[in-house]
């Protein structure tokens, strides 16, 4: 039995008021609703969610906003949630807008050890406004600094015991990067196979990324 | 008019400007429908920011597939040839000049070819999503609008609202014409099927310089 592999209830133990956590998925495609689920259940605050949306009400990583559970969210867009819009207009939760592109390259930069990345995208925009312009051989660039997490949950198709994990179709997105980019990585996996079995060509995270791995409830 | 023909109008003019082996990314709503009308024999790479190249059309209804959705949440299908990757690879398509046209929608759009979608502060705050790497990225920006919304106009000497980019823009197309970005301002090439060159004037608080010879959208 591999060491990898947790109940969603030992998963959901370690996350704490506070902590910033990384959900991967887009519009909840590549969400790990399991893992969202239980740790609603559980009642967690002041979270910090770093994802690429806010989900479309109580579903997905909406869960979050709409429990109350959220005291700043770091995300491309919230226009499918008017929950997260409510809740900033009344300022009960921070919401930092980042160009979708540029939070990937954020993400990617903090699992990569870099000190951020240099981006056109946002020059001349209110998305400027703070930041440092950079030149670099007569072009202007934003440098945008470098984001990581207390823990990141992901969704995987098939994961091998170890931790080694494939994505289907469009619910990859940005669950490879943040396996990158927080201390401690959470896949919900849809397979758990034996350790072997996935072709390594055909790994897209290697499992040195992962901590540990929950089996999927979800049949959406 | 009819906004079904509106639309039709729009997506039929905006597929002209496709060429063949493109590279294009179409953003929510109206652009969308620019993939129904690709010419014959034409092989365009339909791109989607959640993580593809080679969109086909939309599933019929009871043969979605599990987890294949574009950016805007809509199940679809792939073509031979398509591939799924990250959101980071997805914006290295798009910032990095992989992609040859985007055409996407404006609440304001300006004469120095300046784009406005994301924001109405106090009113409406949806967030930029992918839009704003896509219009600094792509090497042709369409924005593809109606004229006007509810009768208001959208095409202005300068934005108010806060840029999604600036002077990013390459060509307008609505029902009502067609008109492209110049160093010199915004030159109307051609109208509407079912409006004057005065009523595009009329609907445009921009400055508009005419072509010398204005034609009408062949569609």
């Amino acid at each position: 039995m591999s060491k990898k592999i947790i109940d969603v209830a030992d998963a959901v133990s370690k996350i704490e008021d506070g902590m910033t956590i990384m959900v991967g998925g887009f519009l909840g495609t590549g969400t790990p609703h399991t893992i969202v689920d239980a740790i609603v259940k559980k009642g967690v605050k002041n979270l910090t969610i770093i994802s690429n949306d806010t989900g479309i009400k109580d579903s997905g990583v909406g869960r979050f906003i709409y429990n109350n559970m959220v005291k700043k969210v770091i995300t491309s867009h919230i226009g499918t949630n008017p929950e997260t819009g409510r809740q900033m207009n009344e300022k009960e939760i921070e919401v930092e807008l980042v160009p979708q592109g540029t939070l990937a390259e954020r993400i990617r930069s903090g699992g990569a050890g870099l000190g951020g990345v240099l981006t056109p995208t946002g020059l001349g925009t209110i998305v400027a406004e703070g930041k440092q312009i950079i030149e670099v051989d007569g072009k202007q660039f934003l440098l945008e600094k470098p984001l990581r997490a207390d823990i990141a949950i992901l969704l995987g198709h098939t994961v091998d015991t170890k931790g080694n994990i494939t994505y289907a179709n469009t619910a990859r997105n940005f669950n490879p990067i943040m396996a990158t980019a927080a201390d401690t990585v959470i896949v919900e996996a849809e397979n758990i196979v034996k350790v072997g079995s996935i072709n390594p060509n055909e790994v897209v995270t290697p499992r040195i990324f992962v901590d540990h791995i929950v089996g999927s409830d979800y049949n959406g | 008019m009819d906004k079904k023909l509106v639309r039709e109008i729009i997506a039929k003019r905006v597929a002209q400007e496709l060429n063949d082996g493109d590279v294009v990314n179409l953003g929510i709503g109206l652009p969308t429908a620019v993939a129904n009308y690709v010419p014959d024999n034409m092989d365009v790479i339909f791109q989607s920011e959640n993580g593809l190249i080679g969109v086909g059309p939309a599933p019929k209804e009871g043969e979605e597939i599990k987890d294949l959705v574009n950016a805007g949440g809509m199940p679809i299908t792939t073509l031979d040839g398509a591939v799924f990757f990250d959101s980071a690879m997805s914006f290295s398509v798009i910032r990095g000049g992989h992609v040859d046209m985007t055409v996407l929608g404006a609440l304001q759009v300006d004469e120095k070819g300046n784009l406005a979608n994301w924001i109405i502060p106090g009113k409406m705050v949806p967030g930029m999503g992918g839009a704003m790497d896509l219009v600094v990225g792509a090497k042709k920006v369409i924005v593809s609008m109606e004229h006007t919304a509810k009768g208001k106009p959208k095409i202005f000497p300068l934005c108010t609202l806060p840029l999604t980019a600036a002077n990013q823009v390459n060509l307008i197309i609505t029902e009502m014409a067609v008109i492209e970005v110049t160093p010199d301002g915004l030159l109307l090439t051609e109208i509407g099927p079912h409006n004057t060159v005065e009523d595009v004037i009329a609907n445009t608080p921009a400055k508009l310089i005419l072509a010398d010879n204005i034609k009408v959208m062949e569609i």
